[in-house]
């Protein structure tokens, strides 16, 4: 689904990723874990497409393709969708709209709200004056809208209530296609055909509970360490904090 | 009346406080054709300028052409609309309104204006009356060269509600002409007049509107602006005078400056009442010509509120917009505030929309469709489906 291979990135003249090498399978949902300022979002940025993230070194394949020199929009229509951590405002262009424009108009923005508990939503602007959490699940309606097949999401739970934290779990669980519910084929034989794959920053962990991410890594001062079982990590960084994990993992 | 014609004469070549000087000796007053009439008007350039030549959806109509009143109705009781010479002649007391809210010798266009016969409407709710639909006025340009001088008079009596939307248009075939608009609008105690105008002129139209409103206690008027077409010189500067207690005045415009385009407009505001509010808003863009958005509040009174805000975009590589907002305090009891930004648009806000899929075009014309999209407190639907269906029809021209 996607390979990086070897890529360095530079943000503002400055080299902000190293060398960066792995392959997200189709199916396969990652999760990226690390301190703050070490590139989790640079990197997602960059297989994004964003002008202000320069690929100095190495490539980018998605769906076999060298998307390296991709404009974003085009990515975003080969089926990437991001959701961002810090998005912008947008005055005067209504939520509902933006989420119609997602669908290409054939969702109903009316709809999908409702499965967030975001109708009241619609028909402000668009990021505007909205709660962090809120944020977050504007950003989960319009990739519900985008229907993508790589899925970014940039610390998705941060800033979500508790009350809240399930449903965006579960949601994000859908738009990656694992979701646990009945099947008419036995779950294995889906679990093969599933096609979604994702990218997930997370410094809390909550969303693995209701996400199961098939690989995790650590990223640290701009290198990405390992590739290794989620739960682990998890629990070594825990434990020991990123450091000691990374030299563990190796 | 006759005092004020010898104002009028010496004030003939008083240059305007602001804007380009106009030779107005270049333009015609004559014009061939005698007698207008509605039949000879093309719709579609009517309805571009938000005027339904059918009057259905419209409590009255009144429509100018050159010189010459095309068309004049009213369906409604307690509402009136004429054409101001059939007014000034029944009644008598009009004179008392006839140069209260703004000079006759404020400049050398409202001097020529008030040398000429009288041209223009008359509209006036009776106390305690409302507007069931809006009433429409087009001021509407034909031959080439045509000087076009109008006075209007807008009278909300007590209690009174009026919605207005005027369309000033010219026929597809004209480029240059010159438009001298004089408009006085009172609105009574606790009246309501809400004004929108789309303008819609030429590449070659010059364009000279004075505008002054008197609002009494707890009254509201509220103005809402656009212009979207090329204009080469635009300059329009409306002064309110919220002389009683509590009243608002809010204006709002939306201005785009395609190459070629000069506009320079804004609103003064008078605080005068106590408790008055007042809001001057304005969202403009340069797609290469030139926007001066000016705003002026006078806070003369206790416990008034007023905010200025202008919002400029600029589209291309060359283009100007100037915002000049003034506050001015004239005792300690004020509550004033401006905010004005002008720029492009942000990157980052591109790009956002681009990570949904949107082409780098698809996601600016989103983003200045937002823009444009100001929302504005009290606009009836009907009026607000106008601006919009005018913005529509202008973003082919913008992008
Ligand atoms: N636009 C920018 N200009 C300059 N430095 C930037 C910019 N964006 C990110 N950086 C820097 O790049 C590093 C990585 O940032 P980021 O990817 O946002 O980290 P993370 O998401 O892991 O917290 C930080 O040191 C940050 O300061
Ligand atoms: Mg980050």
């Amino acid at each position: 689904m996607l390979i990086l291979d070897g890529v360095s990135v530079e943000v503002a003249g400055k080299e902000i990723l190293h060398d960066i090498s792995m392959e997200v399978e189709p199916g396969k949902t990652h999760v990226l874990f690390g301190p703050n300022g070490t590139g989790k979002t640079t990197l997602l940025m960059t297989i994004m497409g964003f002008s202000g993230y320069k690929v100095t070194k190495g490539k980018i394949f998605y769906k076999g393709e060298d998307i390296t020199k991709l404009p974003l929009y085009e990515r975003a229509r080969m089926g990437i969708g991001m959701s961002f951590q810090r998005p912008p405002t947008i005055r005067g262009l209504k939520t509902r709209q933006l989420v119609a424009l997602c669908a290409k108009m054939k969702k109903d923005p009316e709809e999908l709200a409702r499965r967030l508990n975001f109708t009241e939503f619609l028909d402000r602007d668009v990021n505007s004056n909205l709660s962090g959490g809120e944020i977050k699940k504007s950003e989960l309606l319009q990739l519900m809208a985008q229907n993508p097949d790589l899925v970014l999401l940039d610390e998705p739970e941060s800033g979500v209530d508790l009350e809240n934290i399930a449903l965006v779990g579960e949601v994000i669980a859908e738009l990656l296609d694992k979701a646990i519910k009945h099947f008419d084929e036995p779950m294995i034989e889906h679990k093969k055909k599933r096609k979604k794959s994702g990218i997930i920053i997370t410094h809390t962990g909550f969303i693995m509970r209701y996400v199961k991410a098939d690989v995790g890594h650590v990223i640290l001062n701009g290198r990405l360490s390992c590739a290794s079982n989620p739960e682990e990590i998890f629990a070594c960084v825990g434990k020991f904090g990123y450091e000691e994990c990374v030299r563990c993992m190796i | 009346m006759h005092d004020l014609k010898e104002r009028a004469k010496k004030a003939l070549k008083k240059k305007a406080a602001i804007g380009r000087d106009i030779d107005l000796s270049k333009y015609k007053l004559e014009t061939s054709h005698e007698k207008a009439s509605l039949a000879q008007i093309s719709e579609t350039d009517l309805l571009s300028a938000g005027i339904i030549p059918s009057g259905k959806g419209r409590s009255g109509s009144y429509i100018q052409e050159d010189h010459s009143v095309a068309h004049c109705n009213i369906t409604q009781q307690g509402v009136e609309v004429s054409t101001i010479a059939d007014a000034l002649a029944k009644y008598d007391w009009l004179k008392d309104y006839w140069w209260k809210a703004l000079e006759v010798d404020t400049d050398k266009y409202t001097a020529f204006t008030e040398l000429q016969p009288p041209q223009g409407y008359f509209m006036r709710v009776e106390a305690g009356k409302k507007t069931d639909f809006p009433l429409q006025a087009c001021l509407y340009m034909e031959e080439e060269g045509v000087l076009q001088a109008v006075h209007n008079i807008v009278i909300a009596e007590e209690g009174a509600e009026m919605n207005i939307i005027t369309g000033c248009t010219t026929a597809s075939s004209l480029q240059s002409g010159l438009h001298l608009g004089v408009s006085e609008f009172y609105v009574k105690k606790g009246a309501k007049i809400t004004f929108t105008m789309i303008h819609n002129w030429k590449e070659d139209v010059v364009v000279r509107p004075r505008t002054g409103i008197i609002v009494e206690e707890g009254g509201v008027f509220i103005s809402n602006y656009v212009s979207l077409k090329q204009v080469k010189d635009l300059q329009t500067f409306p002064t309110a005078y919220l002389n009683g207690d509590n009243a608002i005045a809010r204006f709002s415009s939306i201005l785009v400056a395609p190459e070629g385009s000069y506009l320079d407009t804004g609103a003064r505001v008078y605080l005068k009442g106590r408790g008055s509010r007042s809001e001057i808003i304005s969202r403009t863009i340069s797609s290469g010509g030139t926007i001066i958005a000016r705003g002026h509040l006078i806070g003369d009174a206790e416990d008034i509120k007023a905010h200025l805000e202008c919002q400029g975009l600029i589209l291309t590589e060359r283009g100007i917009i100037h915002a000049i907002p003034e506050l001015e305090g004239r005792l300690s009891g004020v509550d004033m505030s401006h905010e004005a930004a002008v720029g492009k648009i942000a990157q980052e806000e591109i790009e956002y929309l681009m990570a949904r899929g949107l082409s780098e075009e698809e996601a600016t014309a989103t983003i200045v469709r937002g823009f444009l999209n100001v929302e504005i407190e009290g606009l009836p639907p009907e009026l607000k489906r106008e601006i919009d269906r005018a913005i529509a029809e202008s973003e082919n021209d913008l992008f």
